[in-house]
Parts: structure tokens; C-alpha cells; sequence
């Protein structure tokens, strides 16, 4: 009897852990389900590849595609070596004391200051008192700012799965210690580096507090041309989203082009998750032959 | 000595020199890669220490200006006010701490639920559908949560209780716990894996039950690991913009239940910076706020990283 109602008692428990994780993946179908059934409407290749016209209440959003696209190459360019040296640094060169304390402590208080505080810093830093100025530059250096610590965590990972073993063999051979890491360790590194890389991206790409007061604008048709001028203002996927969905006059009449806006930033967002874990995938499986 | 050795020597000796030569270069050369590869370890150092320093340099002229005791108790916010501008940030020190309250009492449980269920209870398959669920949730960017607040919580809330609209205090907090599950989900996962075999099958030989031993042995023993992931899903919740920014309403007064609309500390940067004179008091009190945000979630951070370090030793 009292083995009974035990059993009953365990059903029951595990219906409930069953049952919020099924709440979880109900949310995250319905946002997708939300979206995509409602986006899906407005997308087509004149959405995609045109400007936005008479009041943004027509048109595409390809200034917004092309604006994100800019600013997150500035933010590759900018934290990828920085975060790929400080990795470097901290898993093949740094003695464990008290400095690789220090950087591992700023490291992990630095992805959790909010959003907005690296938006208020890029602004006084970058557009203020470097005078880049309201441009894709000070976007994107601030963004680098973001994502640097996921850079480096994720870079760290990476050089942490190649085998001592690796390393050793080099520097028996008579291997100085960057000979040693420039041929037997980054070599099997780096596809960890992209994977980490690209996610870090996938979620610069798709903030939106940080680059409010950085240069993105509410309505920018020119579109930056090579030679690239950098220092230009310009428009992002995840703003014109948010100004399509709070601050347009004719908030009801825009709603379907939010709807297209938001399906095309979590289209392009799943899609470098995916390219992401498949990069990732593939070493592994590449990894374990070798 | 015959010539020939005098000669060979000779050689020898040089070759010696040049062998020398080249290892001290190639010491040099490494110390030289060494040193930079150091600077830009220490780079992370001076961002923090940057942001700390550059958002006091900023905002402390306007704390001096409008004075503690007003900035931080009064709850009366009216930079423009042609009469008297106030600048008191308790309203919205009040609503930030009230919605991530609020994000919590729902994460926390819903979240280790399911970290305890993908650990303990779920089998294989399903673990492998369910972690991509919470990468891809954890991927989805804040405006577009706070986009579906807009569209589909607000008016879904407004039908419920009845009221004008749905931009309130629940409705970021809804949006918020969305925000903060699966940093929640994954670390407590990770906490609830690593604890000892041994304690669960010491219960389990006992005649516990699975479910006995989860509640009373292993969630337990995971405690300070999921501690740490509350905390930074908390630290989470406090710095998050567009998703409250969007969806709470943005009333800038005392909020007294989760149906009335509030205004975040970071809401309220994000909204007002764009009109401000820069160096104005207005500006630089915005900054203070930025000062007042980074404090709070570096602490938040700090703790969980307390008890992440401690409970990283225990379980070695």
C-alpha cells in the first residue's frame, strides 16, 4: 500500500518536471508560430531588397539588412583577435595567480553589465570622446565591446579541447612555445573559435539597447557603398523592429511589416546558430577520426 | 695543436655563436609574443575598469548637483518640468527590483523543474529536442520578445483583469522570466548533473524512490549551482531594455500593484538620453542611473560567482 502511494507519488512529481518543460518549448513554439505564421505574408523579394517608402508605411527593409550587416562585420573585426588573443593568452600562457584571477573575474562581470550600460559607455566613449561620432563604426566597436567576453569564453573552450598531448609533442621536438601553439594548437582550435564566434554574433546582431544612441537611425535610405564609408549613420534589423512596433504613427497599418521585420531578424538569428552548431559538429566528428 | 684542429675548433666555435644568437633572438621573439599576447589579456581589465570609471566621470557631477538624499529617495522624476526639474530615482529603482521580482517567481520554479527534469527524468531523445528548445530561446532577441509583450501578452492581459491596456508590471515580468529561463535552465542543469553518482544511488539502495531522491538528495546537493544560476538570471532580468521597455507602459511614478505601468531604470535611459543636452544635468543623471545599474548587477554577479567558485571546490 505504502509502495503504491509512493509510486503515485513519483508520477505525480515527474508529471510536474514533465510538464514545465513542455510550458519551455510551448513558449518557444508559439513565438515562432506567432511570427512565422504572420510574417510570413509580407516576404517576398520586394520586401527584402527595397527601401522603405512613404513613411515606412510601404516598401522593404533592405537599408535594415544591409545596416546590420556592417555593423556586425566592425564588431567581428573588432573583438574576434582581442577576444582570440586573450584566450590565448589565458589557456597557453598565464600562470594561474592572482592577474589570471583578476582577468577571469573582469571577464565574467563584463557579460553580465546590461546592454544599456555598454550603450551609454560606447556612446560617451566612442561617438563622444573619440569623435567617431553617430556612425556604424561607434556601433560596431561597442558591440565588439559585448560580445567580447563571449569571444573569449568561447575561444578558451575551444583551445581547452585540444589534448595536452598535442602540445607536447612540439615542444619535445625542440618547439618554442608560439611555434608549439601556432602549429599544433590553433590549427585544431579554430573551428571552436568560429562556432563561438558566429553565436556571439547571432546575439550582437540582434540587440537593440546598446546601439540606440550609437547611430542607428529611425530612417536611412543611403546605403553605405565602396569604398564603405563607416562613419555614416545607418538602420538595423532589431531597431527598425522596434520603431515599427512603438514609435510609428500608424502603428496598426505598419504591423504586418513588423511581422515581416521580426521573422527576417529570427530567420537570419536561428540561421548563424545553426552554420554555428553544424561548424561544430563537423570538427567534432573530424576530431574524433583523427 | 695541428692546423686542422685550430680549424675545426674555429668552426665549431662559430657555430656555437650563431646557435646562441639564434636562441636568444628566438627568446626575445617569444617574450616579445608573450608580453602581447598579456596586453591583450589584461584588455578585459581595463573595459571594466573603463566603464566603471568613464560612467562616474560622467554622472558624479549631477549626484553633487541634485544631491544623495534626493537622488536616491525621492521617487519624483520630472527632468523637463518648466517649473522645477526633480530627479529622484526611486520609482524606478522600485519597478526594476518589483518586475524582476516578479520575473523570478515565475522562472525560478518553471526553471528548475525543467533542469531537474532534463537531468534526472528525461531520457535521451528527449534531452536532445529539449536543449536546442532552450538554445534557440536563449538566442531570441529582447525586441522580439518584447514585440509578441506588445502583440499577444498585453491584449491577452487586458482581457484578463479587465483593464485598459496591457502594458504593465506583469507583463514584463512575463516576459522577463521568458528572458531569464534558460540561463536559469542550463546552469542549473549542469549543477544537478554534477552531483556525485554515489549520493543518488546511496539513497536509491536505501529504497528511496526516484523521486525522493531528487527532492531530498540531489536537488539539495545541487542547491548553491542553482542559487548561482537564480542569481544570474536575476542580473539578467535588471539589465534587460527593450523587452520592458516595450511592454511595461512606461509610467514614471511609484508603482503599488503589477497591474499599473512602470518604468525601468533602464527604460527610462534608453527613452531619455536621445533628448538630452549632452553634459546637462539631465545627461549626466542618466549616466548615474547607468552607474547606480552596473553596481547592481555587479554585485548580483559577483555573489553567484561566490557560489559558483565554492560549490566548483566541493564538488572536486
Amino acid at each position: 500500500m505504502k509502495i503504491r502511494k509512493r509510486n503515485v507519488q513519483q508520477w505525480a512529481g515527474f508529471f510536474i518536471l514533465r510538464l514545465a518543460a513542455l510550458v519551455i518549448v510551448f513558449i518557444l513554439v508559439f513565438i515562432l508560430y506567432d511570427i512565422i505564421s504572420k510574417g510570413h505574408r509580407v516576404i517576398s523579394w520586394e520586401f527584402l531588397l527595397e527601401k522603405p517608402r512613404r513613411g515606412m508605411t510601404e516598401g522593404g527593409i533592405w537599408p535594415a539588412i544591409v545596416g546590420t550587416f556592417w555593423v556586425s562585420l566592425v564588431t567581428i573585426v573588432f573583438s574576434v583577435p582581442i577576444g582570440m588573443f586573450t584566450a590565448i593568452y589565458l589557456n597557453e600562457y598565464a600562470r594561474q595567480g592572482r592577474i589570471v584571477r583578476l582577468i577571469r573575474l573582469a571577464i565574467r562581470n563584463l557579460s553580465g553589465v546590461p546592454s544599456i550600460v555598454y550603450g551609454l559607455f560606447g556612446f560617451a566613449l566612442f561617438t563622444l570622446y573619440l569623435n567617431l561620432g553617430l556612425s556604424i563604426i561607434s556601433t560596431g566597436m561597442t558591440l565588439g565591446l559585448l560580445t567580447l567576453p563571449w569571444t573569449i569564453t568561447a575561444s578558451e573552450e575551444a583551445l581547452k579541447t585540444v589534448p595536452m598531448s598535442y602540445r607536447e609533442g612540439a615542444l619535445a621536438l625542440g618547439a618554442t612555445k608560439w611555434q608549439t601553439i601556432r602549429s599544433n594548437v590553433l590549427p585544431y582550435a579554430v573551428p571552436g573559435m568560429l562556432t563561438g564566434t558566429i553565436l556571439g554574433l547571432a546575439r550582437a546582431a540582434g540587440e537593440t539597447a546598446p546601439i540606440l544612441f550609437t547611430g542607428v537611425a529611425f530612417f536611412w535610405p543611403i546605403l553605405p557603398k565602396f569604398p564603405v564609408n563607416l562613419t555614416q549613420q545607418f538602420m538595423a534589423l532589431p531597431y527598425h523592429l522596434f520603431i515599427m512596433s512603438t514609435q510609428h504613427h500608424e502603428i496598426v497599418k505598419v504591423r504586418p511589416l513588423a511581422y515581416g521585420t521580426a521573422l527576417v531578424l529570427i530567420v537570419l538569428i536561428i540561421f548563424m546558430n545553426t552554420v554555428a552548431v553544424w561548424i561544430r559538429y563537423r570538427f567534432r566528428k573530424k576530431y574524433k577520426r583523427a | 695543436m695541428r692546423d686542422e684542429d685550430v680549424f675545426q675548433r674555429n668552426q665549431r666555435m662559430q657555430l656555437l655563436s650563431k646557435i646562441t644568437r639564434t636562441v636568444k633572438f628566438r627568446r626575445l621573439k617569444e617574450k616579445v609574443i608573450e608580453s602581447f599576447f598579456f596586453i591583450n589579456g589584461s584588455f578585459a581589465v581595463i573595459v571594466l575598469v573603463g566603464i566603471f570609471s568613464l560612467l562616474l566621470i560622467e554622472g558624479f557631477p549631477a549626484l553633487q548637483e541634485i544631491g544623495f538624499k534626493e537622488f536616491f529617495l525621492s521617487s519624483n522624476w520630472n527632468p523637463t518640468s518648466p517649473v522645477r526639474e526633480a530627479y529622484g530615482i526611486l520609482a524606478m529603482v522600485v519597478s526594476t527590483l518589483m518586475v524582476t521580482l516578479g520575473a523570478l517567481i515565475i522562472a525560478v520554479p518553471l526553471g528548475i523543474a525543467c533542469a531537474a527534469y532534463l537531468a534526472d527524468v528525461a531520457g535521451p531523445r528527449t534531452r536532445e529536442i529539449v536543449k536546442p528548445v532552450i538554445e534557440i530561446l536563449a538566442g531570441i532577441p529582447s525586441v522580439v520578445v518584447g514585440f509578441i509583450g506588445i502583440i499577444v501578452v498585453g491584449p491577452l492581459l487586458s482581457r484578463l483583469f479587465g483593464t485598459s491596456h496591457g502594458l504593465n508590471a506583469l507583463n514584463g515580468s512575463l516576459l522577463l522570466a521568458v528572458m531569464a529561463l534558460p540561463t536559469i535552465v542550463s546552469i542549473s542543469e549542469d549543477a544537478i548533473i554534477s552531483v556525485p553518482r554515489e549520493f543518488k544511488n546511496a539513497s536509491l539502495a536505501l529504497g528511496a524512490t526516484r523521486w525522493q531522491t531528487l527532492i531530498r538528495v540531489t536537488l539539495p546537493s545541487a542547491s548553491s549551482g542553482i542559487i548561482a544560476s537564480v542569481m544570474l538570471g536575476m542580473g539578467r532580468a535588471i539589465g534587460e531594455t527593450m523587452t520592458v521597455l516595450m511592454a511595461t507602459g512606461n509610467a514614471p511614478a511609484l508603482p503599488s500593484s503589477f497591474l499599473e505601468s512602470v518604468r525601468t531604470m533602464t527604460a527610462t535611459i534608453a527613452i531619455e538620453l536621445g533628448e538630452t543636452v549632452q553634459g546637462g544635468i539631465h545627461y549626466r543623471s542618466l549616466f548615474v542611473i547607468g552607474f547606480v545599474l552596473f553596481i547592481m548587477t555587479f554585485f548580483v554577479n559577483l555573489i553567484s560567482d561566490v557560489i559558483l567558485e565554492k560549490y566548483q571546490k566541493v564538488n572536486r
